[in-house]
């Protein structure tokens, strides 16, 4: 279906800023487009447009036309088929063959035909697993391919994909994108992709559109032409350049003493004793001054270690222990150690825990515990017991430093993306730890977001703290890791 | 801590396992009705007896039986105990007297009236779930009960998330850890620990289901009166078997009850 | 700045092409056609108090067998299992919210008791989003301030106070009896109405509410 925008424009309602503006456009039949823009371009606006599924309560003004195979969008939306960015949320039933027959249902398909056309569509993606598999114990890649078949059962003319690989590990994205590739090959749909990595969906797109960041358009045309005439404005733009891989920083000082360290770790979780540990025989060390990586592929562990050697959980055997880390006491020699008797990690009260270790978690709002940006970084020195003037003494340095100062009276989860995970970093430096631990950092970030993250890790990593984070982005690890140890099915590989 | 309960194990093949759910949920509440009107010990007892067989028929293993329902004995019994301190119906011998606590025969019959009722009235239901799953109830719900499949369906897609929650709870009680906020043992930093998780656990909460129903509706999900159902579930003689057997034995307990003179109406 | 607070059921609002005022110039309506973002909502915050009661269940259990086994004094904490209700009622606000919402919360959280009567958990619920409805009907689905949610509240808080005393409490002392319903309602006033209510305002201020129209109106004050 042709895909037809004329003067198009587009504004929520209660703001004042375009969503999407003046935008003209003609996309074939057929056609693979890749939509490319920094975030808040209006992708997304564009794409929940297209798909005639902007919310008439929320709606704002729009300008202009939009047309799909000559109609409004509302009344071809059986025609075309969205996935979206979050596996877990786009998934109805319990069972594989269920959540594909979803929109068979939906749409009124007789009985009798639901199920060959269930079959046909998990045929068409590739899908490994049957009808009655439970979706709950799919991985993210498996979980968008299911979604992907319960859209491409519908028979759709055209596909939309909104950031379909954003929330996946390398693996699960590839599997994906090969997922579409048979899918587009065997009906010959079209196909509209917005998504910020580049080099990943070229060898699929025979186009490429560029918006700009006020909605506009940048650029439209064939991608290595448009790559290579547009390469400067893009990138400042925030887009991803095909062959273009990060900044690297390695540390710039030889590496302090050993932090944290991890002995003989292992760990299951309780009610999973019949299978193995979810990590066995973990030994490692976090040094200052250093940066390491922990890798490794879905489900090998990386996430448990994490929470392990934050003290968050507690080992089955094994230990995690923190030395040389300044609040802890002067002497640190084995007899002072073992004369102290301290407790496990895992043992010890939060507000001391605080002091060693910060650990910012996966989903930043995961950890916001306040209404205030401000508050949020007070909580922690005030958990230290620290004095009103220390704490306002740390909390507009914190802000300074991380670019918040704007931000300190608003209420932390109407952030954006990059906003919140500056946030849940400096909230884990109000209490001064000497360790920082982060899990899968860069998740779901855009480009700006991902390089002012390895500046201010490669920062604090050369002023004096022991950085360690999981990571299955290869080339975060690239750019930050000075060391790096890789996980596979729990255990560590040599 | 391992809070989400796994299902009961039934043998899908047997009998009462078969029935559709609907026909189940009807069995449990035309048995739960009458009891809780009725105030003796004979109705529920004659009630409970035959649940008991009917356990058989689930397919349901004793031992597993046992185990699982570990917390209707514990609620049953702690119902016994407490209508034993704190019941007014104190006639009969007294057998026990330590002033504030007095057990009699006559509060030991009622307290064990109460237990008995609630047994006979949970039993059904618990069965009922153990032999039954979420998409078949929600299917078998707009087939025979005509409930509005956007609310049936909505609420089942809704469900499934339930697991993802659960582990989100737990994530969020280790990132409070993690800042420094444990529950500890006051219950004041209990509560407050409670409250914070909670509220973020909604905001979370809240996002997915915008999220999941901007994805159901792409996926056709709207107020279309022709939907189908995949998973059709025909309602089978058996079905009016089972409804009958239960009007019949609740009926039928009842008469006995009054024959005997025994029966009659709670809290008088 | 007291912006138009009240929701009038009828047509659901439709833009102004031309306004471009902020939302407290403008009457926030929500209509009474439940659509697929309400429906699921509803669903998915009855789903997150299931989690919430197991959850609540283990942090009292904690707290010794003895206060967890006296019923009387279990009341006091009641108005937790009544908060879906009231909560959906405001948040949504469209009839029938309290009781979907509320019955969604109790069918979840009989997956997290193993043996607990499901049939009875799912009447309970069914009963006291019901107990809500009525209180926000009264409002005629209009007045969803704090006077509202603790007459929902009130509403939500009496089905317990009676049922519990037929189905547990039958053979207690009528004083007893009395006590507990007492209880149970002061409870869930305060933890089902007040709490919903700063719930929902604080919720509200989060930004996540923006589809509804208990979330629009906040951002105008």
């Amino acid at each position: 279906m042709r895909i037809r925008a004329r003067g198009w424009r587009f504004r929520y309602a209660g703001r004042s800023e375009w969503a999407v503006r003046d935008l003209d456009l003609d996309i074939e039949p057929g056609e693979r487009v890749l939509l490319a823009g920094p975030s808040g371009a209006g992708k997304s606006t564009l794409l929940t447009a297209i798909a005639g599924l902007l919310d008439p309560d929320q709606a704002g003004e729009t300008a202009g036309s939009l047309t799909v195979g000559g109609e409004p969008p509302a009344a071809v939306r059986h025609r075309i088929g969205l996935v979206f960015q979050d596996p877990e949320t786009q998934l109805v039933m319990a069972r594989c063959g269920d959540d594909v027959a979803f929109g068979l249902e939906n749409l009124g398909v007789p009985t009798d035909v639901i199920w060959p056309r269930v079959d046909a569509a998990l045929e068409l993606t590739g899908f490994p697993y049957g009808r009655d598999h439970p979706t709950g114990r799919l991985s993210g890649g498996e979980k968008q391919r299911l979604v992907l078949s319960g859209v491409m059962a519908l028979d759709p003319d055209l596909l939309l994909l909104d950031e379909p690989t954003a929330n996946l590990d390398p693996e699960g994205a590839a599997l994906v994108r090969e997922a579409v590739d048979r899918a587009l090959a065997a009906t010959g749909a079209g196909l509209l992709v917005v998504d910020h990595r580049v080099d990943d969906w070229l060898p699929l797109v025979n186009r490429v559109i560029v918006l700009d960041q006020g909605g506009s358009l940048l650029a439209d045309g064939e991608p290595t032409q448009i790559y290579q005439s547009y390469a400067d404005a893009l990138q400042a733009a925030g887009v991803w350049l095909p062959g273009s891989s990060g900044p690297v920083r390695r540390a710039s000082k030889p590496a302090g003493p050993t932090v944290l360290f991890a002995e003989d770790l292992t760990y299951t979780y309780p009610g999973h004793t019949d299978r193995p540990p979810a990590v066995s025989d973990i030994r490692l060390e976090l040094q200052a001054n250093q940066a390491l990586a922990i890798t490794g592929p879905n489900g090998s562990g990386k996430s448990t270690l994490a929470l392990l050697l934050a003290g968050l959980l507690p080992p089955t055997s094994g230990r995690v222990d923190v030395t040389n880390v300044p609040d802890i006491g002067s002497a640190d020699t084995p007899a002072a150690r073992l004369s102290r008797r301290r407790r496990p990690l895992h043992r010890l009260p939060a507000r001391q825990l605080v002091r060693m270790i910060g650990t910012v978690f996966q989903d930043p709002e995961h950890q916001f515990l306040t209404q205030r940006v401000y508050d949020e970084l007070a909580l922690g020195p005030r958990v230290m017991g620290r004095s009103p003037d220390e704490v306002s003494r740390i909390v507009d340095e914190l802000l300074q430093r991380l670019h918040l100062s704007h931000l300190a009276d608003a209420n932390p989860f109407t952030l954006s993306g990059g906003e919140k995970r500056r946030l849940s970093v400096a909230t884990a430096l109000a209490t001064g730890p000497a360790i920082l631990l982060l899990d899968e950092p860069t998740f779901g970030q855009d480009l700006r977001t991902w390089l002012e993250l390895i500046e201010l890790l490669a920062e604090l990593r050369d002023a004096g703290h022991a950085i360690g984070f999981v990571s299955h982005d290869p080339q975060f690890v690239a750019a930050l890791a000075d060391r790096t140890v890789e996980l596979k099915a729990g255990r560590l590989v040599a | 801590m391992s809070m989400l309960a796994e299902p009961i194990v039934s043998n899908p093949k047997a009998p009462l396992s078969r029935l559709n759910p609907v026909t189940k949920l009807a069995m449990a509440m035309l048995i739960t009705l009458p009891l809780l009107v009725a105030g003796d010990i004979v109705t529920p007892s004659i009630v409970l007896g035959a649940e008991l067989l009917a356990v058989a028929a689930f397919g349901v293993r004793w031992r597993v039986f046992v185990r699982r329902l570990w917390l209707v004995f514990l609620m049953t019994g702690s119902v016994f105990v407490t209508s034993l301190l704190l019941t007014d119906q104190r006639g009969g011998t007294v057998l026990f007297d330590l002033g504030i606590i007095v057990v009699t025969t006559q509060s030991i019959l009622v307290s064990a009236t109460i237990a008995v009722r609630l047994l006979a009235i949970a039993l059904p239901g618990v069965l009922a779930f153990a032999s039954t799953d979420p998409t078949e109830f929600a299917d078998a719900l707009v087939q025979h009960l005509r409930t509005s499949p956007r609310f049936t369906f909505g609420a089942l897609a809704a469900f499934r998330l339930l697991p993802v929650l659960a582990d989100e709870w737990r994530t969020l009680v280790m990132a409070r850890r993690a800042r420094g906020i444990e529950a500890g043992r006051s219950p004041i930093r209990r509560i407050r620990l409670l409250s914070s998780a909670v509220f973020t656990l909604l905001v979370c909460a809240i996002r997915r289901g915008i999220r999941l129903a901007t994805a159901m509706e792409s996926r056709g999900f709207t107020a279309t009166a022709t939907r189908t159902l995949a998973r059709p579930q025909p309602l089978r003689p058996a079905d009016g078997l089972a409804i009958l057997a239960t009007v019949a034995l609740v009926a039928g307990a009842t008469t006995v009850s009054i024959a005997l003179g025994t029966w009659r109406v709670i809290l008088w | 700045m007291s912006s138009d607070t009240d929701s009038s059921s009828g047509a659901s609002q439709s833009p102004d092409p031309t306004s471009t005022g902020s939302p407290s110039s403008r009457t926030v309506r929500s209509g009474t056609r439940w659509r697929t973002v309400d429906i699921v909502v509803a669903a998915v915050v009855g789903i997150a108090f299931g989690v919430v009661f197991a959850a609540w269940n283990a942090l009292w259990a904690a707290t010794g067998p003895t206060f967890n086994a006296f019923p009387p004094a279990q009341a006091f904490m009641y108005g937790m299992w009544l908060v879906p209700g009231v909560l959906g009622g405001l948040l949504i606000r469209k009839p029938g919210a309290a009781v979907f919402t509320e019955l969604v919360a109790a069918l979840a959280s009989v997956f997290f008791s193993p043996g607990f009567p499901p049939h009875v958990i799912a009447l309970y619920g069914l009963l006291e989003g019901l107990g809500a409805e009525v209180a926000f009907a009264a409002m005629r689905y209009r007045s969803w301030r704090l006077p509202a949610a603790l007459l929902a509240g009130l509403g939500a808080g009496l089905v317990p106070a009676i049922l519990d005393n037929i189905l547990y409490n039958a053979a207690w002392a009528a004083s007893w009896m009395l006590t507990y319903a007492v209880l149970v309602v002061v409870s869930s006033i305060v933890m089902a109405g007040l709490g919903s209510f700063a719930l929902v305002r604080a919720l509200a201020r989060t930004g996540v509410l923006a589809p509804f129209a208990s979330g629009r109106e906040q951002s105008a004050s």
